[in-house]
């Protein structure tokens, strides 16, 4: 870079001040970009070594998850489930904890609507549902949280040890107490009344969820980036014994943080039983908090960023159909793919700041 | 084949024979995650390298119609996986969890992608040592089937415990992963203790996945594995870092997960979803009966970024 | 399901499925000469891998006698969730690649996956294997099934006449009517053989989870069963650690022969080719396929894998005789007098209940000489 060779006494003018001051975002931007060009790049290599065409394959990710209306409906009515649960990672995270186990809260919720679903009618039984979906998901987080407190228990390994327990009880409950003696072949919890599904949005043709999702995300947003809970979250985060000295309210936020985690969790699970399911069954139980983890963390942790990497791993999953039937390769290309793709996205953030074109000063110098 | 009826005392011995035949993975996985913990890292990519250690050990396996092998190409899987991440996580600013989560992806997918055409083809075991002999009860017999992975990580648990106590080697490891500053100073470059702590902790991970599908449950599928690799780094926290531990905490797991299929062949059949979720229970339930908020991270490598 | 945004999908979805659908979908269903070049284009879709010798496994080698056929074009699709994913799977076979006939394999496709879509796509056929279609459902959706029970009749007056210590085994993955009815109707085929022969149940709990199902068999073996069989969707840890711990194996929905060699004895395997060439011929030739498919060993839904060497004559003779019994239609497994084993009578003393009764689709009992419950 030829930064030494700037003219001394050469004053930063109105224009390079609009520059710099944009160039932090616009690294944001760049870099996760630019990673992601290069996952596509490295894939392409193992593609090439295969014998198979990366532009077959880029061809049809494109096709099944962005060209269309139908490509889109496709991809968007994967990703509620995915922003949720992700948001159950990212809060968490804001305070420094790693919650793993999001899966439990995603499927106590969905066993608490889906059981609430057969005592309520009417769109008050909706909120009803969907509240107590919430707050059992928030419950069984917020236990997590309160624990590594209290207790001093880590949360990464209760958390998972409790995403277990939560799908036994959830097992248990629907192929026991509460399973429809008319779900012969599939246990289910008993079918909800058509009142109370939730169906689709207007014009994209996936369900309200997504919608539910995006607010979740700009909510959650808001608290931790424009909040002064979100402000002493983000220092607790930081160090936690220095925001006890300072006489912050850690084990509140830390308990207030996950319960809100698990409780969007929860909401997750509502909306797969009232408006996918129909009724609480094991179908429930479909790995979705584990890729909210990733979610959360190629997010950064920042709301508002998952709201588009959710949107770039459900494009993802809706093209592997299309790369199975037309290239004849494995379902578990797409998880190559993915693996591959997210490891140099994850790699690039060792970019943030060392990349002289994107740091106020190179612009201002000019 | 004589059997005797041992009615409930199926349950003590499905315990015990449980304990040995599920715990191997979780010896290797935590083993290999509590190296590379002790160093300052943690890579919970390990689920990802035991399926992808499972399935290139039963290909090896069989195309070299060697169990022994398989296990070594397991392993070297599983030291390529862990040098990867290992690589990767020394830039700064890159997130060794992250990382991790993104490892396993790509591990799973790597395996399931290239494993397809050895899902029917049947792989030679690894041999069992029988320690029954001296029962004539086949029931016993086949409880004491000790398969020779199980005693090496036993002997494995107490070479690490030796390892970190009284050599060198252990102390570079140790002092790398609670002060990176006070390496340096010591002469010492962490980012290199800790690829090798890590690849050497991958090794162990592809080990563990060996022995499931070498061993038991002894075949090559995408669902071989039910998350043994990730409930194995949670052991080490359980274990807090100390290998003796890890082994005690991975053969208690694996004799808990034995009690619900144990429990209804004696008659105990209700609420088998309950029994199932034994090991994770118990587990549970004694971090909570053993943590306290003073005392929680003890023994904790201070350079962890899980426990920071 | 919201009344006011239900229009706006399906005047979407016709119009995406008008621009990126084959157009020679739409012609199929209509009658004329142009039918006869049209290919037919089928997509099959797999709730596993397809090859896991087992439930998935069966379908696929059906898929793959379809694929022999002239005119036809095979889809095909493994690992799919019962989630979003079936119903996203279905369409993207529909828009992308013009199909239409689709057999989502899986029980959880079903409700409410098909029941969702197929009055959304009236030109799609969609058969699913599982039966559970009834009157009311949409009618270009349909269902199909094997009674597969008698072949677990079969596979236990084999496992009769195999085991010494009078307990035979069998490794199930959730207490629901089919897989009831396959370990009462095993029990039944041994106790044809012998009065005193008792079976013990385990549930996994789960369709496929290898280390569980292994401990499972161990546990049966540590009991003293010397018959093993299985109802989950891959028997093959199941019959491996039967044969390492000296078991007799029968199998179940593929052949596992090559799994367990000698100890194999026989298995009650899904004979999906016959099934899906028959539909996929229908189709083609503009017969109308009923909406309601039942078929068992005589109409070759289901078939037995050659019996092991290891079956004594007796027991070849017995098994070829039942053969021919059920073959010759009207068996009955459950008959009187029968309880369950609370004691509660199933079968009075002369009432019987045949292989075709759908009363035996909603079984919720265990019988007599069963230990395990229901729940």
């Amino acid at each position: 870079m030829a930064a030494s060779d700037h003219i001394v006494g050469r004053g930063p003018n109105a224009g390079a001040r609009v520059f710099s001051g944009l160039m932090p975002r616009a690294e944001a931007v760049a870099i996760p970009l630019g990673a992601l060009l290069a996952g596509f790049l490295a894939f392409s290599l193992f593609l090439l070594f295969l014998g198979k065409s990366p532009a077959e394959f880029y061809g049809l990710v494109w096709k099944a998850g962005f060209s269309s209306a139908f490509s889109w409906q496709n991809t968007l009515s994967r990703v509620a489930p995915l922003i949720m649960a992700a948001l159950c990672v990212a809060l968490p995270a804001r305070l420094g904890l790693v919650v793993i186990g999001g899966e439990g809260a995603i499927v106590l919720g969905g066993l608490a609507a889906g059981v609430t679903g057969t005592h309520v009618a009417g769109p008050l039984g909706m909120v009803l549902m969907a509240l107590s979906a919430m707050v059992l998901g928030g419950l069984w987080i917020g236990a997590i949280g309160a624990l590594r407190i209290k207790r001093g228990v880590n949360e990464t390994i209760s958390s998972l040890l409790m995403a277990y327990i939560a799908i036994a009880l959830f097992n248990h409950f629907v192929e026991g107490p509460f399973r429809d003696p008319g779900s012969l072949n599939k246990p289910s919890t008993a079918p909800l009344d058509a009142a109370l599904r939730v169906g689709e949005m207007p014009f994209i043709a996936a369900h309200w969820g997504v919608a539910a999702g995006v607010i979740a995300c700009v909510l959650c947003w808001i608290l931790i980036d424009r909040t002064t809970l979100g402000f002493a979250a983000r220092i607790a985060g930081d160090n936690i014994r220095a925001a006890q000295v300072q006489g912050l309210p850690v084990g509140p936020l830390v308990i207030g943080f996950t319960a809100l985690g698990g409780a969007w969790a929860g909401l997750a699970g509502f909306f797969e039983v009232a408006a996918v399911h129909g009724s609480a069954n094991a179908s429930l139980i479909a790995g979705y908090g584990y890729t909210g983890i990733l979610i959360a963390f190629l997010a950064r942790h920042n709301p508002l960023a998952i709201l588009p990497v959710a949107v770039l791993m459900a494009g993802f999953e809706a093209s592997s159909g299309l790369i199975q039937r037309r290239m004849d390769l494995p379902d578990a290309t797409i998880l190559v793919f993915e693996g591959m793709v997210f490891i140099i996205i994850l790699l690039s953030e060792a970019l943030y700041g060392r990349l002289r074109i994107f740091s106020p000063g190179y612009w201002e110098s000019r | 084949m004589e059997t005797v009826d041992i009615g409930l005392w199926g349950v003590p011995l499905a315990i015990l024979g449980g304990a040995i035949r599920v715990s191997t993975p979780f010896i290797f996985v935590s083993l290999g995650e509590c190296l590379t913990e002790r160093s300052g890292r943690i890579n919970l990519g390990l689920e990802g390298t035991l399926v992808f250690g499972a399935m290139s050990g039963y290909a090896v396996a069989y195309e070299t119609n060697s169990a022994f092998f398989g296990v070594l190409a397991a392993a070297f899987a599983g030291l390529l996986f862990g040098l990867v991440h290992g690589w990767i996580c020394k830039f700064k600013g890159v997130n060794d969890i992250a990382i991790g989560i993104a490892m396993m992806l790509l591990g799973m997918g790597l395996a399931f992608f290239f494993g397809k055409p050895y899902v029917q083809p049947v792989a030679p075991d690894l041999p069992a040592i029988s320690f029954g002999w001296w029962s004539s009860i086949p029931q016993v017999q086949a409880a004491l089937q000790v398969n020779v992975l199980f005693l090496l990580g036993g002997l494995l648990a107490v070479f690490m415990t030796w390892m970190f106590r009284a050599t060198r080697v252990g102390l570079i490891v140790r002092v790398v992963g609670d002060s990176t500053d006070a390496a340096r100073a010591m002469g010492l470059d962490p980012d290199l203790v800790r690829l090798l702590a890590t690849g050497v902790g991958g090794a162990l991970a592809g080990i563990g996945g060996a022995y499931l599908s070498l061993y038991y449950p002894g075949s090559w599928n995408e669902g071989i594995s039910s998350g043994q690799g990730l409930m194995a780094i949670a052991l080490v926290i359980f274990a807090r870092w100390s290998p003796a531990n890890c082994f005690w905490a991975a053969l208690l797991f694996g004799g808990a997960g034995a009690l619900g299929p144990a429990l209804q062949s004696v008659g105990v059949t209700q609420g088998y979803y309950l029994f199932f979720a034994a090991p994770y229970v118990l587990t549970l339930a004694l971090l909570i009966l053993t943590s306290s908020t003073e005392r929680s991270m003890q023994g904790a490598p201070l350079e962890l970024s899980l426990t920071k | 399901m919201s009344n006011l945004t239900r229009p706006n999908r399906r005047r979407f979805l016709g119009t995406a499925s008008a621009a990126l659908g084959a157009a020679a979908t739409g012609s199929l269903w209509q009658p004329g000469a142009a039918r006869a070049a049209t290919p037919l284009t089928v997509g099959f879709i797999y709730v596993g891998p397809k090859d896991d010798f087992g439930y998935n496994q069966s379908h696929a080698e059906g898929a793959a006698a379809v694929k022999s056929m002239e005119g036809v074009t095979v889809l095909e699709e493994e690992n799919v969730p019962e989630s979003q994913d079936v119903q996203n799977t279905m369409l993207s076979m529909i828009n992308f690649d013009g199909a239409s006939l689709l057999f989502p394999t899986s029980f959880g496709y079903f409700n409410p996956h098909i029941l969702e879509l197929a009055p959304k796509n009236p030109e799609v056929r969609f058969e699913h294997c599982g039966g559970l279609w009834s009157e009311g459902n949409p009618t270009n959706a349909g269902s199909y099934f094997g009674y597969i029970g008698m072949g677990q009749y079969l596979n236990g007056i084999a496992a009769g006449h195999a085991t010494k210590s009078k307990k035979i085994g069998f490794v199930a993955a959730k207490p629901i009517p089919q897989v009831l009815n396959n370990i009462n109707s095993f029990l039944l085929g041994a106790r044809a053989v012998d009065p005193g022969i008792t079976c013990q149940v385990i549930f996994t709990g789960e369709w496929s989870l290898a280390v569980k199902e292994a401990e499972a068999t161990n546990a049966l073996a540590d009991q003293g069963c010397d018959v093993i069989t299985c109802h989950v969707d891959g028997p093959k840890v199941v019959c491996e650690t039967a044969v390492s711990r000296g078991a007799f194996v029968c199998g179940y929905h593929a052949d596992q022969s090559p799994l367990a060699g000698d100890k194999y004895l026989t298995g009650a395997e899904w004979n999906w080719a016959a099934v899906y060439t028959d539909m996929v011929r229908k189709t083609i030739a503009g017969e109308a396929i009923p909406n309601f498919v039942r078929g068992g060993l005589a109409d070759g839904f289901i078939k037995m894998s050659p019996l092991g060497p290891a079956n004594s004559d007796a027991a070849r003779k017995q098994f070829e005789a039942v053969k021919a019994e059920i073959m010759a239609g009207g068996f009955a497994a459950i008959k009187g007098p029968l309880k369950d084993n609370k004691g509660n009578v199933i079968a009075a003393d002369g009432q019987a209940f045949v292989e075709t009764d759908v009363a035996l689709e909603s079984m919720g009992y265990l019988v007599e000489g069963v230990l395990g419950s229901t729940s």
